[in-house]
């Protein structure tokens, strides 16, 4: 079968599946061709980004002629099975990598549509002159040659592009602020401070694609006008820190960064920021504060940091997500772009599919795509569980900013504004799966734990009600709860929503909202004698505060 | 200036407690500061790079910084306490993180970190811990396709079997998460 294209086994790198062992892997299949010699010898073995399929590592794609084969699970000791069912010689032994290969046309990659992570297990993350070959920087280089910063702003209007931290901000209006402020000093910051819990999209794009980003980020510089930027990446995720400080590296080298780009004039300095374990700098002003040395505490908005930023100069403040869709954007067209997804919410979304379900990992779709698709189609649903709904009982999403959107609301299109009506909100794009026997008001107790642990203090809404509600809620797993504290609940979760001053206090409370409402039975069912509370507002009437 | 309340020494001599400190640890953080050109917005940067020196921030380290950085020892102090990763005390020999993340939560992660606490007979973000180990939790490490996950003296753990108890504390014996480490605090050798 060894035709002319040359063979060549992708072996993941990102840190899933370098935690299930992917570097002894690597190593065992070098070693390998190393011994078999011959026809192995041409097999061409190299690292990639995320191959996708989180939960089954570490996995292996093998590129034949005739296309290309995914391995799941694979250890060292199969490492020379594999290599001679690449090259054809091993057909007796297939025995040994039984169960481990995955149909391509499984529907959790057959539904999937690539855009930010085209390159995503493609690349060899570590390798700019493998970035080159597939096509990174052109889109900055023709930019600079050839459009105005005008014209660029234009496609990424056209595109419909909104950001994709969660708010949703139209990406286009946001550049078009920071480009017309008044002359002067701008920068442009790379928001990954990916710290909702159960979102790992961002740390996937930068331990794949780090030269996307770094692209995006230089184009997005130069049609905001600014010579300079940051990128803010949370401490958690070393891999991701270090193949990015390789990428800028090796980008300077090639003139890509720095003064006069790829023979223009525009000059461009980069520079990576590690945050030190602080949600609440996710929330852009007080990441602002942290790049600038300071202790991570939002402030009141406006103005805006499109308007007034770092150093007091604009600064565009966009997500890693949202950087990274800027090459294809302008490679394709931001009319190209605008024709995937739906009337509001343009483009592709990558998930984050995690929790109890089939097949965890990365998922990138079209918006508008249903949760029903994600989580049970390319997510396979509950292991072991059947029935219309896979088992799964609620889907969260928005980390502790959003909710738990019921099963029977599974047909839900994914975008903005349906997430939003359900009260919940895309959030960065972490959804995590839970089955029946998850507790609500417990799974509402964990992200106020969080929010309480995160609150940066600055704030009494948000610093002190975070703390009341927990203990209310606390109240409700233990089963100590009243009526009465039913209703206190809902009250403080208003109040704590209204007054906070930033997104973090404003949000806390919707874990708790989207599950007050979709299941609230759980939480009647938690108070001290069920028997009170239908109907309810009768037996509020007899609650006698303890 | 105000030493930080763990400093033994008096609060009016700046100096003493770097006397403490070793000297090329303290040499290494002026020229790691220098390779900062001193600028005051790398605190952040300079705090990471003098824990990973010492392991953590000690009362004299922050004295330094905030002296070769020209600011008020106040503005190092109040940035190392308010970030998570800062520790302001010596670490336990071991460490062991538990990530109580959605994902690691919807998979029993909470459950695991209060085995590993009967384990090692200590508390969970307790950082005394049981004098040789701490039991620390992250809110998420991104690792959600393999919950639930811990993190052991630094190397990720991936997929914990929750389901077979006999499976999971043979794997955290492997770990060194000894059972009974905690009886008596300190007794693991």
């Amino acid at each position: 079968m060894a035709g002319p294209t040359p063979l060549q086994l992708r072996c993941c790198a990102a840190s899933g599946c370098r935690s299930a062992g992917s570097e002894a892997l690597q190593a065992a299949l070098l070693a390998a061709r190393d011994q078999l010699g011959g026809a192995a010898e041409a097999v061409t073995i190299k690292p990639v980004g995320c191959l996708r399929l989180c939960g089954r590592g570490p996995l292996v794609a093998l590129d034949r002629s005739d296309g290309s084969e995914l391995y799941a699970e694979l250890t060292p000791d199969q490492a020379p099975a594999l290599l001679a069912a690449a090259t054809g010689l091993g057909d007796g032994q297939g025995d040994a990598l039984a169960g481990r290969r995955i149909d391509p046309a499984d529907p959790f990659f057959a539904l999937q549509q690539a855009v930010v992570l085209e390159g995503c297990g493609l690349v060899n993350p570590e390798s700019i002159d493998d970035a080159l070959a597939h096509g990174s920087y052109a889109q900055l280089k023709r930019v600079l040659l050839e459009c105005t910063p005008e014209q660029v702003r234009d496609q990424v209007k056209r595109s419909g592009l909104r950001g994709r931290g969660g708010a949703g901000y139209p990406t286009g209006l946001k550049w078009d602020t920071v480009a017309l402020q008044p002359p002067g000093a701008r920068t442009v910051v790379c928001n990954a401070d990916e710290g909702d819990p159960g979102a790992f999209m961002d740390r996937s794009v930068l331990e794949s694609d780090p030269h996307r980003l770094i692209e995006g980020m230089a184009i997005a510089a130069y049609a905001v006008g600014a010579d300079q930027g940051y990128v803010y990446v949370r401490a958690e995720y070393p891999l991701a820190i270090e193949r990015l400080r390789l990428a800028l590296k090796q980008a300077r080298a090639k003139g890509l960064l720095g003064a006069g780009i790829a023979g223009s004039s525009f000059n461009l300095r980069l520079e990576v920021r590690v945050g030190a374990g602080a949600y609440v700098c996710g929330e852009e002003t007080a990441l602002l504060a942290s790049i600038q040395g300071q202790r991570g505490t939002p402030r009141p908005r406006p103005p805006f940091p499109a308007q007034v930023g770092l150093w007091g100069a604009p600064t565009l403040i966009n997500n890693v997500e949202t950087l990274a869709s800027i090459p294809v954007i302008l490679r394709e067209g931001g009319d190209w772009y605008a024709s995937i997804g739906t009337e509001g919410s343009k483009g592709t979304k990558v998930f984050a599919l995690s929790g109890a379900v089939a097949n965890t990992g990365l998922v990138e779709v079209p918006m508008g795509t249903s949760l029903r698709t994600v989580v049970q189609t390319i997510g396979g649903g509950v292991p072991g569980a059947d029935g219309p709904n896979g088992g799964v009982k609620a889907v969260q999403t928005g980390g502790p900013s959003g909710g738990c959107i019921p099963a029977h609301l599974l047909d839900t299109p994914v975008d903005y504004e349906s997430l939003r009506d359900l009260g919940s909100m895309m959030g960065s794009g972490g959804l995590v799966v839970m089955g029946e026997t998850t507790s609500m008001p417990e799974v509402a107790r964990h992200f106020m734990r969080f929010s309480v642990n995160e609150s940066c203090g600055k704030c009494v809404p948000c610093r002190a009600g975070t703390v009341q509600l927990l203990q209310l809620l606390d109240r409700f797993v233990e089963r100590q709860a009243s009526i009465a504290d039913l209703e206190r609940l809902e009250a403080l979760c208003r109040m704590v929503g209204a007054t906070s001053l930033c997104g973090l206090g404003q949000a806390a409370p919707n874990p708790v909202l989207s599950t007050l409402h979709y299941f609230r039975q759980e939480y009647q069912a938690a108070c001290r004698d069920p028997g009170q509370c239908e109907p309810l507002d009768a037996c509020l009437l007899q609650e006698v505060t303890p | 200036m105000i030493a930080p309340p763990s400093a033994q020494s008096p609060p009016l001599a700046p100096s003493s407690p770097q006397a403490d400190l070793p000297p090329q640890a303290v040499e290494r953080t002026t020229r790691l500061i220098r390779q900062h050109r001193g600028r005051a917005d790398a605190l952040i940067e300079v705090l990471h790079q003098v824990q990973e020196l010492y392991g953590y921030l000690p009362a004299g380290a922050l004295a330094q910084v905030a002296r070769e950085l020209k600011l008020p020892l106040s503005r190092v102090h109040g940035v190392a306490s308010f970030y998570h990763l800062f520790r302001l005390e010596a670490p336990t020999a071991h460490r062991c993180a538990v990530c109580l993340g959605t994902a690691c939560f919807v998979k029993g992660g909470g459950e695991l970190a209060a085995r590993i606490e009967r384990r090692l007979g200590l508390r969970l973000d307790d950082p005394a811990g049981n004098g040789t180990w701490a039991l620390e939790h992250v809110s998420c490490l991104g690792a959600c396709g393999q919950a639930p996950v811990l993190v052991v003296d630094g190397q990720l753990e991936p997929r914990l079997p929750m389901d077979d108890p006999a499976a999971l504390d043979a794997r955290l014996e492997a770990l060194g998460l000894a059972d009974g480490a905690g009886a008596a605090c300190g007794g693991a050798s």
